[in-house]
């Protein structure tokens, strides 16, 4: 069996993922950031492979993402995370037409073709409003972990409106809510829904199509999904490997590379 | 454009070749600073001057020095300094949000006129026109700071949906008119500062300049519609532009504009292009951010990607891009205010029908993508943008990119994120061309062979 390893150097976390050469996701790591991109990117991939079974000496083919990718030593190339969620996802939900990624530190939108290529996108500019770091702003504030968020967003009644759009001010405007004596969940509900309407107006300039697939690590959390396809009027597609899918792209092209290089003396012979 | 004036230029002298454009634009553009710095000492009258709805024929037969002040503000970022002109108005109360060109200015006069290239003198008369909105209130500083007079021209624009000007109908001779007239009062104005009775005669040969110097900029243009494209619209493009702007009307920019044609044709002849290896077309629509332009270049060529044409070469360069754009020099003064009211109103109404002229130069210069560039600091030329992406995506599945920057503001442009962009968009390209994406080396394929 011959392997393909993808990995995807983000703004707050590595993923890893070793796929097979029937493009089956067998090994999996991720990891929060350290100040070393070229450290942190082995040891993800190490722990992919530890997850798989495998040895490195049995990936053939290697290709990197995110903001990262180029400090990939060991990688053989490198696509940017647009290309890879956009061929992730429809790996993972062969329907999708419509990409919306959300990170820590990027927020996306693909318009994708039936084969996987990316036919338009967008992304945020230089601000963070409507980013996973939007989140971590209200974490922060409320000193709550980030997977707590969404169930207790989801137990508001009366969700505040946040106004601002920038992140730093963002984390004052919620301890300023708090501080009325507004509950912590309204004002989570609150920031849940800016980042909703930042992302599903992102998703508007590339146009939305079923099937929409979620991706990132935001896609994690529930009052997130639930916000968005109550924006987009739709059920969306929430993979548990969501969050791998830039790392499972980038895999597939090292596949798709390999495969496609293997086939071509053989065409040559026959030809 | 047309490909009549392509076809009748002549052909290239033998040993015109040498010419190099871009060193003798920058010792051009050297010696025109060298010439402001001594404007006073020699006695001579300044007008300051935009690069679109001017009147620098009749400023030219006074023999004024003309200076460009959107022209010092974008030198400041192609020197890299515009931050420190920035910050210095910023400093002084105008908003980040003001339009950088005007805020690199203020910091100028903050600054007692020390450009990095020179003294800039203060000027006798500044010409302003609603061609640009921020023109009027820009005069409006310079009355107030260096108590500087200036005449505003109105130069009207006709919109409306499916409907431009067309040249000669009534509405077209009757603004004509109206610029006619306001010409007059303005000839009377320099008549009073220069002391000078107006010369016809002067204005005309200022016109048959610029009217030979039109031609070749329209070759010129022409010329990059061959494949591989022998020059880079946003780059060596900017050179030339700058030339055009400056040496408008003068026999040095007749010369530099002919010989700039000849070396190109030579190029063309000899089947050189810009790059190595031209993969793509591509047509950059917007303002250039002059303070990363070598840069923003650099990420596309490395990719095989050449800008063979971009819309800023037209509207920044007077807009006589058409061949009914010529002056008649048998009556001078009316064919200056016809043309000024043709090409100001096709100047005005382009921003209204952007996404009609676009799908022509699509076609025109066999382009694969479409880059638009969104100024953080100047939202008039960036509204619209995305609407335009829209239609040309949709009616001619033109694949294209949309990047944020600035003017000349160093503190918009981020190179990460940019480069993930332009990243992303060539890998697109590279799918359309049925090539797997991968890492920008000489091995990819697809695109134009």
């Amino acid at each position: 069996m011959r392997y393909f390893g993808g990995v995807d150097v983000g703004s707050t976390q590595t993923k890893a993922v070793v796929l097979d050469e029937d493009g089956k996701l067998v090994g999996r790591a991720l990891l929060d950031m350290e100040t070393s991109m070229v450290t942190i990117a082995q040891d993800a991939f190490r722990a992919a492979l530890a997850d798989a079974g495998l040895a490195e000496s049995q990936v053939e083919r290697i290709a990197s993402t995110g903001y990262g990718r180029y400090n990939v030593s060991f990688g053989h190339e490198q696509v940017t995370e647009i290309s890879c969620h956009a061929r992730g996802a429809v790996a993972l939900f062969p329907g999708t037409r419509t990409v919306i990624d959300i990170g820590g530190q990027d927020t996306k939108a693909i318009a994708v073709k039936p084969d996987g290529q990316v036919a338009d996108f967008t992304m945020n500019d230089k601000c963070a409003a409507g980013t996973g770091r939007f989140l971590g702003a209200a974490s922060y504030a409320l000193e709550m972990s980030l997977s707590d968020l969404g169930p207790l967003a989801q137990q508001s009644r009366n969700p505040v409106r946040i106004t601002t759009t920038c992140t730093v001010f963002a984390e004052s405007e919620i301890i300023s809510h708090l501080s009325k004596g507004i509950l912590p969940e309204d004002v989570l509900m609150g920031v849940h829904q800016a980042i909703t309407s930042r992302c599903v107006s992102l998703a508007r300039r590339v146009g939305i199509h079923s099937e929409v697939t979620f991706t990132g690590g935001v896609s994690r959390n529930v009052a997130m999904v639930q916000l968005i396809e109550q924006a987009v009027g739709m059920k969306i597609n929430v993979s548990p490997d969501a969050h791998f899918c830039g790392a499972l792209g980038a895999a597939l092209f090292a596949r798709e590379h390999a495969l496609s290089n293997a086939a071509a003396p053989v065409e040559a012979a026959l030809a | 454009m047309n490909t009549e004036t392509l076809e009748r230029a002549p052909a290239p002298a033998a040993g015109e070749a040498e010419f190099n454009p871009i060193q003798e634009g920058q010792r051009l553009m050297k010696a025109w600073y060298a010439n402001l710095e001594q404007a006073k000492a020699r006695d001579q009258k300044v007008a300051n001057v935009f690069v679109m709805g001017n009147a620098v024929e009749i400023l030219r037969a006074f023999d004024f020095q003309l200076v460009f002040p959107e022209i010092n503000s974008l030198q400041t970022g192609v020197r890299k300094k515009s931050e420190e002109y920035l910050r210095e108005s910023e400093d002084y109360g105008y908003s980040p949000d003001v339009c950088s060109y005007v805020k690199a200015d203020v910091g100028l006069i903050l600054r007692e006129q020390q450009h990095p290239a020179g003294q800039i003198p203060k000027a006798d008369i500044a010409i302003t026109s609603n061609m640009c909105s921020t023109f009027i209130k820009w005069g409006e500083i310079w009355e107030r700071m260096l108590k500087m007079p200036t005449f505003t021209l109105d130069l009207p624009g006709q919109r409306g949906p499916n409907w431009q000007v067309r040249r000669g109908d009534a509405q077209h001779m009757a603004d004509a008119q109206w610029v006619e007239a306001q010409f007059r009062h303005l000839i009377t104005r320099c008549e009073n500062i220069t002391g000078r009775r107006f010369d016809f005669d002067k204005l005309a040969q200022v016109q048959d300049r610029v009217n030979r110097m039109v031609h070749h900029w329209n070759n010129v243009m022409a010329l990059n519609r061959v494949c591989p494209a022998p020059y880079n619209a946003m780059l060596d493009g900017l050179t030339y532009i700058g030339i055009m702007n400056v040496y408008r009307g003068t026999e040095e920019g007749v010369e530099y504009m002919r010989r700039l044609e000849e070396q190109l044709r030579a190029k063309v002849a000899r089947g050189e292009g810009r790059v190595a290896e031209e993969r793509f077309r591509l047509l950059f629509s917007g303002t250039p951010c002059y303070v990363s332009m070598r840069r923003l270049v650099e990420l596309f060529e490395t990719w095989g990607g050449v800008f063979a044409y971009s819309d800023y070469l037209t509207f920044a360069a007077g807009g006589m891009d058409a061949g009914e754009m010529v002056y008649d020099t048998s009556r001078p003064l009316e064919s200056l205010a016809e043309i000024t009211a043709l090409a100001a109103q096709r100047g005005l109404s382009n921003q209204f029908f952007a996404h009609e002229r676009l799908a022509q130069q699509i076609k025109e210069y066999d382009v694969d993508g479409i880059v638009f560039h969104g100024i953080k600091s100047c939202r008039f030329v960036s509204s619209g943008m995305a609407d335009t992406r829209n239609y040309l995506n949709q009616r001619l599945n033109m694949p294209s990119l949309y990047i944020e920057s600035d003017l000349i503001d160093p503190r918009y442009w981020s190179d990460a994120q940019i480069k993930n962009r332009v990243d992303a968009f060539f890998e697109s390209l590279h799918q359309r061309g049925g090539a797997a994406p991968g890492t920008p080396a000489t091995t990819t394929t697809g695109g134009k062979a």
